[in-house]
């Protein structure tokens, strides 16, 4: 056989072998979500999803031209199954920050809400120092006053946060050294612990606990200022991998699309009452 | 009721979900069995070598997987499985992402440790058998092959069923942590509904329920089929006038 | 390997260590006086106490300790009459959840384990010490107990092993044992294998000692079967 004919054949034979470095045709896709943390996402009575999100999803994936398919999973471990290829997308509330983005990539927000404390109504936190007020945080921010206010009035309290947010680290940071801090696994546990006085107060996005108090009776209402801003990063996205920037940019032509012609915001209305899309 | 309504078959009954979690438990208990089976006549066989090096390796792993709490090691399978699995893809020259499912991680984690306790079942099945019956064996030239499978393999099946059955139940009830990886077994479901329903207590009872009649009914296969094997093996009632 | 991550991490979760201890020696302990109660009902011969002692048996080994630990902690929680009670104070704290539900569930495998022992006891001897005229306390004390002890002891060990490795499910109702700390350390680096790694060592260790008490504790009690020094025969 000529020479030139081995080489090219071996070259042939060896780049089946070769990593494909061609960008994915993402045909389809696998989200994640809780399905525990309405009115974002929650699991209905048949075992289907329901809420904000996977509307949401319905319609971002159709403008995407992908085909889309939501599987619940729980909210520790989604980042590190993210990386390792067990879904391809977390859609779950997912705030895009700093720390977050050294493992995973982001798509443009999709929404912006503000977080608060929660506590019993008849509880003597109740109507805390900054109460209906709403303050500007940026990351890493101390001193401020109405935060200041809260460490004095919480001392010595337990404060229920859900384990890997946002939120976790901002209770860690600011009241970690004062208050007993309490993780659990998902939202609705720490709301039940609330409700029954196992814990003093809770953290939590804004949004999610104004639908919860409605499940709690309304024995449970906001206290402190809700704190908005760049602590909580650019908003809530979707959390893709790092390397699949195809795959998010194709998301991130639905997002524009779908807050550019107020879909965004009929869905929040709908779902929240009031309108989450992200300021720019 | 409502609560009859909640756990029923209708509309807002969680009944067909909590039957089908049921199943997936039945499901991932079996496969880990099934894993654990093999992992344990392969510990056993080293432990029984008599080789020192195997014997080593054999009882580094009973201590291990013995001595770690099983929700430690299913997180490590689950979490760090994926990653394990995805660089022995790329070694091999796939380059995407090779998954771990939640039900593999689950029935692997469930089977490494059940693998342990099973180990020892076998151990002791085959300690067991009467020496006198591998002798005559090798006494009337059988092959060691042959006679492996014509009197070690029965004689152990016979004797490690009661073993085996508490290691079924044993992983019965490791299942239940398996709810953590969001593998939609019967644990999990509950929890699903109780928080989804905020009727805990029922919901919790129920699954316990369910646990329970998986455990006696098991208890009752497990007892037949000990009582089968045995049934033409000499009993106490035997010699009587 | 990052040595010096490695050792952060093991300072982080050494310091849960005690809470573990804590659970662990506290379920041990009422769930071993819980266990003893438990088997004088089972073989007491009052066939209403054996029932109800069958009962709780079947129930506490027959269920996973996760969805006994839910209940304990979520469903006793959800009642109103039981929030406003004198057993709120202790249900509230999540540690007293979690040692009350291993101690339920330890109690329902340590009675079998003791039952066992309790059958191994030769009936000759029991005879033997009625003929003497032994009392009941007196028996128990003197012959049954100790016998019934020492057979029990290697498959009480094993559970005692079970009860470390399951004070680890605590952390799923907010107890800071452990395996929570683990979890909240992955979440915090998503460093798993090295977090997970470290947390494995930690409960090998606490199992190996645990082994080793009861190997020395077996080998003090069985000093009646060895070998008789040269001097003392014949």
């Amino acid at each position: 056989m000529k020479f030139s004919a081995l080489l090219l054949s071996s070259a042939f034979a060896l780049s089946a072998f070769a990593a494909p470095v061609a960008a994915k045709d993402w045909k389809t896709a696998t989200i994640t979500l809780e399905g525990a943390y309405a009115p974002w996402n929650m699991t209905n009575a048949d075992g289907t999803l329901g809420g904000f999100e996977p509307e949401l999803a319905k319609v971002l994936c159709e403008r995407a031209k992908i085909e889309c398919k939501l599987v619940a999973s729980d909210w520790d471990g989604m980042i590190p199954a993210l990386n390792a290829g067990k879904f391809d997308v977390i859609m779950d509330a997912l705030s895009i920050t700093e720390d977050r983005k050294k493992v995973i990539g982001f798509t443009i927000p999709y929404a912006a809400t503000p977080a608060a404390f929660a506590t019993a109504k008849d509880s003597p936190l109740a109507n805390a120092a900054g109460t209906g007020a709403t303050i500007k945080m940026t990351p890493g921010q101390t001193g401020v006053k109405e935060v200041d206010a809260l460490k004095e009035a919480f001392k010595g309290k337990t404060i229920g946060i859900q384990a890997a947010t946002v939120y976790a680290k901002f209770v860690y940071d600011n009241f970690g050294d004062i208050a007993e801090i309490r993780e659990y696994k998902t939202g609705a546990d720490r709301d039940l612990d609330l409700q029954n006085g196992r814990i003093d107060l809770g953290f939590d996005d804004a949004v999610y606990f104004a639908n919860a108090f409605q499940s709690a009776n309304d024995t449970l209402a906001f206290t402190g200022p809700e704190i908005v801003g760049s602590i909580w990063g650019e908003g809530e996205g979707l959390g893709i991998r790092q390397a699949d920037t195809d795959l998010r940019d194709k998301f991130n032509e639905a997002i524009k699309s779908a807050l550019a012609d107020g879909t965004v915001k009929n869905l929040s209305m709908k779902w929240f009452k009031v309108d989450v899309s992200p300021q720019n | 009721m409502a609560t009859l309504e909640l756990i029923g078959f209708g509309s807002t009954g969680w009944g067909a979900l909590l039957l089908l979690a049921t199943l997936i438990t039945l499901a991932v208990t079996a496969s880990a069995l099934a894993i654990g089976a093999v992992l344990g006549a392969t510990i056993s066989a080293a432990k029984l070598s008599g080789k020192a090096s195997l014997v080593a390796l054999g009882n580094v792993y009973t201590t291990v997987f013995r001595g770690v709490p099983e929700l430690l090691i299913i997180y490590l399978i689950y979490f760090g499985g994926s990653s394990a699995v995805t660089s022995i893809g790329k070694a091999m020259g796939y380059e995407g992402f090779l998954g771990l499912p939640s039900f593999l991680a689950g029935a692997l984690a469930v089977g490494i440790i059940s693998g342990a306790y099973q180990a020892e079942v076998f151990r002791g099945a085959y300690l067991a058998i009467s020496k006198g019956e591998l002798e005559a064996a090798s006494a009337i030239g059988m092959h060691r092959g042959v006679r492996f499978r014509r009197i070690i393999i029965p004689q152990v099946l016979r004797l490690a069923i009661p073993g085996l059955g508490n290691v079924w139940q044993l992983s019965l009830k490791d299942s239940a942590l398996i709810s953590v990886t969001g593998l939609a077994e019967l644990m999990r479901t509950s929890q699903v509904a109780a928080g989804s329903t905020r009727q805990y207590f029922l919901f919790f009872i129920v699954g316990g329920i369910l646990y329970l009649i998986l455990t006696s009914l098991s208890d009752r296969v497990f007892n037949g089929a000990e009582r089968r094997a045995n049934r033409s093996m000499p009993t106490a009632a035997m010699g009587k006038a | 390997m990052d040595f010096a991550f490695l050792a952060q991490t093991m300072t982080t979760l050494l310091k849960a260590v005690p809470m573990t201890l804590a659970l662990f020696s506290l379920s041990v302990f009422f769930g071993g006086l819980l266990a003893l109660l438990i088997v004088w009902m089972r073989v007491g011969g009052n066939p209403v106490l054996s029932a109800i002692a069958k009962g709780y048996i079947f129930v506490f080994r027959g269920s996973p300790l996760l969805i006994q630990m839910f209940l304990v902690f979520y469903g006793l929680g959800q009642f109103g009459f039981i929030r406003y009670s004198f057993l709120w104070p202790f249900l509230r704290e999540p540690f007293v959840c979690a040692v009350l539900s291993l101690a339920l569930c330890t109690a329902g495998y340590s009675a079998e384990i003791f039952r066992g022992g309790i059958r191994a006891v030769s009936p000759r001897e029991i005879e033997a010490a009625r003929s003497i005229g032994m009392s009941g306390a007196l028996l128990v004390r003197r012959i049954l107990a100790p016998i019934a002890f020492r057979h029990a002891l290697p498959a009480y060990s094993t559970e005692i092993v079970l009860m470390m490795k399951s004070t680890a499910l605590a952390s799923l109702v907010t107890v800071w044992e452990v395996t929570g700390v683990a979890q909240r350390l992955i979440s915090q680096t998503y460093r798993t294998m090295e977090v997970f790694l470290c947390a494995a060592i930690i409960y090998l260790v606490l199992n190996f000692i645990i082994l080793q008490a009861m190997s020395l504790l077996e080998y003090s009690l069985s000093r009646h079967r060895r070998a008789i020094p040269p001097a003392l025969k014949a």
